[in-house]
Order: C-alpha cells, then structure tokens, then sequence
C-alpha cells in the first residue's frame, strides 16, 4: 500500500511538474575554450551570449570547458546530450572542435547553433537541417580580405594560415576573391608563435602584400615580430587578429593595419549600441566580434524560443531561419544551408585616446553569402 | 631557394635552439641532480613571462622586466620545492608526473585569477628592435641575435658553474652519488632547493625574452614543455652539454623541416598539397628525429647507458 502511494505522489508530482514546464524552457549546453590558449575567444562568446540571454528565466545554460582539444569537446557533447537532456548546444570556437562535435549532435535531433566555427564541410555537403552558423562560413572574412586586396591594387601576395580546417578555408576564400597572383603560400602548425622561418620566406619573396590568417596568440607573435623584421610591406587579415580582446597584445604593430570583420564596435544601429554599452557596463572592458557573435546567438535563440516550442522541433527551426532578431550587424538573414548573408566590413586600426581598436573604413562585401550553398542539399 | 635565404634560416634553428636550451637546461639539471620528472617546468617559463609583462608595465623597462622575470621563478620555484617538489623525491615517477601535471593546472588556474585570459603586452627595447646587417646582405633581427647571444652566455655561465665552482661540485657529486654527499655533510636539501630555483629561473628567462616577442597568454609554457623533453631525451637525461647539443639539433631540424620539405615536394607534387602535406610532415620531423637517435643510442647522445 504504502510503495502504491509513493507512486501515486511520484506519477502526481510529474503531472504537475510537466503542466509547469510547458515546453517554453529551453536548456542550452555551452561548450567553448575557457583556459589554456585561446581562451580569451571563448570567454568573449560565453560573455556575449550570457549577456543576451540575462534575466531569460526560460533559458538556462550549462557551461563547460573543452580546453581546445577535441576529444574533450568529444566527451562534453555527450554528456550534455544524454545525462543533461540539453536541446540546444553552441559554444565552439575552433573548426576542428566543430568538425569532431556537431554532426553527432544534429544526428542525435539537437540544435546547434554556431557562435564562431563555420567550416566549408558543414556548409556544403555536410550541412544539416538542425545547424545553424550565427557568425559567418569560415571563408567569408578572407573572401573580403581578397577583394580589398584587388581594391588596393596588391598584384603578389604572401599567404598563410594554420594547417587546420579553419586555414584551409581562408587561404581558398582569400585566393577565391584575390586577382592576383601568389608570391608563397605557407602553412603553419596550430599553435605556433614563432614565425621567424615564414618572415625570412616573405622577406625573399618578392611579394607586394602579405595576407594573414592566425587566430589568437598566433596572430600577436606574428605582427610583432613581422614589425620588428624592418619588412614595410602592407599587412591584410581578417578580423581575428586585430579584434579587441588582443589589440593590447599587439601594440601599435598594429595600428593602421586593414582588416575585414562582419561586426565593428562603431556600426551604427540601436541593438549595436545597446550591445556595446551594455558589455562595456556589465564586464567593464569592450566587446569582441567574438562577443558580438554570442551575443546574436543568444538573441536568435530567444527571438525562436518566442514563435515555437523547442519540443515542436519542425516550428522550432522554421523560427530559427527566419532569423526575426535585430542584430548587432544590422541587416541579418540565413542563405538556405543556414548561413549568414550579411555585410563584410573593411576596418582600420586606430587609436582612440589610449586604447588601440578599429574603426570602419568601407564596406568590402556587401550582402554576402558563401560558396557553398548549392552544394548543401537539406 | 638562396644560399642567403638558407643561411638566415639556419640562423632562425640556432636562435630557436637556444631558446629551447634555457628550458631543457633546468629540466635536465633537475632531473639529473633529484631524479624529478618536472612537468611544471613550463609553468615556470609562464611565470617568468608575467613577472616580465607586470614589471614592464610598471616600470617600462625591458631589463628590470627580464631580471623579475628570473626573479619571479626563482621565487616561485624555491616556495614550490619547499612547500611540493620536495616530498616527491623519494616517491616514484608516476607520483612525481601526477603531482607535477596537478601544478601545471594550479599555476595556471592562479595566473588567469590574477592576470585574466586575455593576452598581456611586453615588447622588446627600442635598442633591439629592427634589424642588422650580417656579411653585408643577410638581414636579420637584433632581438633575435641577442636571444643567440644571451643562450651562449649562459650556456658559458653553467659551463663555468658546473665544472669550476664549489656548488658545481656538489651537483656533480649529487648527480653521482646521493647518499654518499650527504654522508659527507653536505647539506642536500638545501643543494636540491637551489639547483631548482636555478632551473625555475632559466625558464622563467626564456619566458620573458620570448613572450617580448611571441604573447604573453596563459598556457604558454604547455608547447615549449613538450619540445624540451624531446631534446634532454635526445641529448641524453641530465647532461647539460647534451641539452645544448639537443636544442640546437631539434631548433634546426624543425626550422629546416617546415621551410625546406614543402618546397621539396612541390617539385613532384601539386603547389597547395605540396604545402600542405610538407607541413604536416615537417612538424613530425623532430620526433622522427628523437626516434632515430634512440633505436642507434637508446640513452641519448650523451646520456650514461
């Protein structure tokens, strides 16, 4: 009688329990680079996306550390997955975490939303009707950084990148866009800071230009050294290396090199501004693109979260393709394999005061999607 | 391919040689005087980094920045082998690698507190910034002809150290005979606590001289840890001389493999795969090297058998 009656109150709590949670609540599993290096991307993401979603009772977010090695990405997915029932996972930084993590996650009937990886196979032939990719396809950031080079009149660049997925994708969209021809192309471990080796290439070269892709630390070894090496050849990149969280690092190096970003600090729209003031004021230093990329990921999440439930998983994504959420970049909208079209900008480095950061000096590509859409068949 | 362009790169092996000497140096010392498998040695090189950046930003003095860097971890190094290191010589080495490998993660854990993750700044002086002339048409880096010079000198200093002073006889009888020195009245914990200081403070030096042109991040210590223990295993474990020959041998292997394989390949092979699989192999090649050097001398090169 009396295991009867437990019963009972067990089958009467779960009743009610479930009238409660009335499929508004979504659970989101964070995976992203909290220490070691690179964690400085990581932090930024989680501190965007947190700053969205704030005060959301709905959502609630379970945060892990994957240290940028895959296998534990690995292990983290998966117990996010089975013992925390999370519906949602985001988080990832690097493409070859990405690669290892979300085609078992999208298999499994999660949703994972990209705040940073974006490589070429999850755009094409393995795209997946429950990925989305909020912050660019890796290429797009390089593509633009070619088509300035043509604008700028560079006819012989130098190229390199980390030999990883993410690399890859860069030296192919910087030679996709690029007029001109290669005066080297190198490839360099993940990971290194030393570029001792590479500068004497370039300097042998002959090149007019060097473009650069090294996220990161990578990215603060080489602009130093490449300054001190007395080569006065003018330096293109995307965004990574010059985005505020390592500016500081690079010191003036940097200043007035032209790189290529989706987001700026001083893009002018009221959810920008919302944005930058309120990181400013919440964590008291400026925000990233990494940070302005969880930022929109939190908020294209609450803008689905309010047209469907996450159980009804159909609605759910068809809210989530809509994109219905103003972004920090202004005009924001997915292509049909789930990546952004938006502007690509062309900044500057500068000085404001004391603080090196960018600013915009053009746009580079305008509504620009990626290479990779019609070969994703959903 | 120029015979100029070759030369600057071997120069860039050395250079890299000798950085990975001041941290094989103090690994190997320690080992070979205590027996230790340090695998917080790279922490230390971290430590030096910050100690660096901190008094760099302070002061604005690249000099003091690098004497607090040998300052720092030494420091850190003489608190740590009093507090840790030094219960773990009598234990066997898979206690000392899990207590060492639980350090790594407290020291970083304790930086990022106190520092943040996000990189710091520490440039080189204007005095060694820019670029020298060497037989007229190679140009090559101040700064990175001092981080050449500063390794040979002290290289020297541990020559000198080792073979001509009172304390270098000590570690050498340490080395050789433990109970038999402290039988004859040595103080051997206090030898052990220097000689850790001295390896905890070389790291810390090549922090500093590196992050100055590298980043000064948490984490840093963890890649250059791995490098040092292929050299003191090919230079043969706990021999100073063969940690140097170590270094350089891995600096240039490295330097050379990276620049020279892919350019090899593209004679036979499409330009973006030659690249790209030249670097992969170029980036096995020390180990090929390491694995070489053990099946033809299994205990290093100069490494007692």
């Amino acid at each position: 009688m009396r295991k009867f009656t437990t019963t009972l109150g067990a089958l009467l709590v779960m009743a009610t329990s479930s009238t409660f949670a009335d499929g508004h609540k979504v659970k989101v599993g964070m995976i992203t680079t909290l220490s070691g290096g690179g964690s400085g991307l990581g932090i930024d993401v989680r501190d965007g996306f947190m700053l969205a979603v704030k005060g959301n009772k709905n959502i609630s977010v379970i945060t892990k550390d994957d240290q940028r090695k895959p296998d534990i990405a690995v292990q983290l997915a998966d117990k996010m997955i089975q013992s925390d029932k999370v519906d949602v996972l985001t988080g990832i930084i690097w493409s070859n975490l990405a690669m290892a993590v979300v085609p078992a996650t999208v298999n499994q009937g999660k949703f994972y939303l990209s705040p940073n990886a974006g490589p070429s196979k999850l755009a094409g032939k393995g795209c997946h009707k429950n990925y989305f990719n909020v912050a660019w396809q890796n290429d797009n950031l390089h593509e633009a950084a070619g088509g300035y080079a043509n604008s700028a009149g560079f006819k012989n660049s130098f190229i390199l990148a980390p030999n990883y997925p993410a690399g890859k994708d860069a030296l192919t969209g910087y030679k996709r866009f690029f007029k001109g021809k290669l005066a080297g192309e190198i490839y360099t471990k993940l990971g290194q800071k030393d570029y001792a080796a590479e500068i004497a290439q370039i300097r042998a070269s002959g090149a007019d230009s060097v473009f650069f892709f090294l996220p990161g630390g990578m990215g603060i070894g080489f602009m130093k050294q490449f300054s001190q090496s007395g080569i006065k050849l003018p330096v293109v990149g995307p965004a990574f290396s010059f985005d505020q969280g390592i500016l500081k690092a690079v010191g003036e190096a940097a200043l007035g090199v032209k790189n290529t970003s989706q987001w700026s600090k001083d893009i002018d729209n009221a959810a920008n501004k919302k944005f930058v003031g309120d990181f400013k004021s919440e964590y008291g230093r400026l925000p990233s693109l990494y940070a302005s990329q969880g930022y929109d990921t939190g908020k294209l999440l609450i803008s689905a979260m309010s047209k469907a439930k996450i159980k009804e998983m159909d609605k759910f994504r068809d809210a989530l393709r809509k994109a219905d959420f103003s972004s920090t970049r202004g005009k924001f909208s997915f292509d049909t394999n789930h990546h952004p079209i938006q502007d690509i900008y062309v900044r500057e480095v500068i000085k404001e005061g004391k603080t090196l950061t960018n600013k915009i000096v053009s746009v580079g590509l305008k509504d620009h999607s990626n290479a990779y859409v019609s070969d994703c068949k959903m | 391919m120029t015979l100029i362009l070759f030369f600057e790169q071997i120069l860039n092996g050395i250079q890299f040689g000798t950085m990975l000497f001041l941290m094989s140096a103090g690994l190997t010392l320690i080992f070979g005087v205590m027996g230790l498998i340090n695998l917080a040695h790279g922490s230390f090189y971290m430590i030096g980094a910050f100690s660096a950046a901190l008094i760099a930003a302070l002061t604005d003095s690249f000099w003091l920045a690098l004497l607090a860097s040998l300052a720092g971890a030494a420091i850190a190094g003489v608190l740590i082998e009093i507090i840790i290191i030094r219960h773990l010589y009598r234990r066997n080495h898979l206690d000392q690698v899990l207590a060492t490998f639980a350090l790594i993660l407290l020291l970083s854990e304790g930086v990022r507190w106190c520092f943040g993750a996000f990189p710091l700044y520490l440039n080189i002086p204007d005095i060694l910034n820019g670029t020298v002339p060497i037989f007229d048409n190679i140009i090559y880096s101040k700064y990175r002809l001092f981080i050449i010079f500063m390794g040979f000198l002290i290289a020297l200093g541990l020559y000198i150290l080792i073979t001509k002073t009172r304390l270098g006889i000590r570690i050498r009888a340490g080395q050789n005979d433990r109970q038999m020195i402290s039988a004859l009245g040595v103080d051997i914990s206090k030898l052990y606590t220097i000689v850790f200081a001295i390896g905890a403070s070389l790291a810390g030096l090549s922090g500093a001289m590196i992050g100055a042109i590298q980043s000064v991040e948490v984490g840093m210590g963890e890649p250059i840890l791995i490098l040092a223990f292929v050299v003191i295993v090919i230079g043969g474990i706990g021999s100073i001389k063969g940690a140097l020959v170590g270094s350089i041998l891995v600096g240039v292997t490295d330097t050379i493999g990276r620049i020279f394989l892919p350019e090899l390949l593209k004679v036979f092979m499409e330009p973006s795969n030659a690249t790209s699989v030249g670097s992969s192999i170029g980036s096995m090649l020390i180990y090929i090297l390491m694995a070489l050097i053990l099946i033809i001398k299994p205990s290093g090169l100069f490494g007692k058998s």
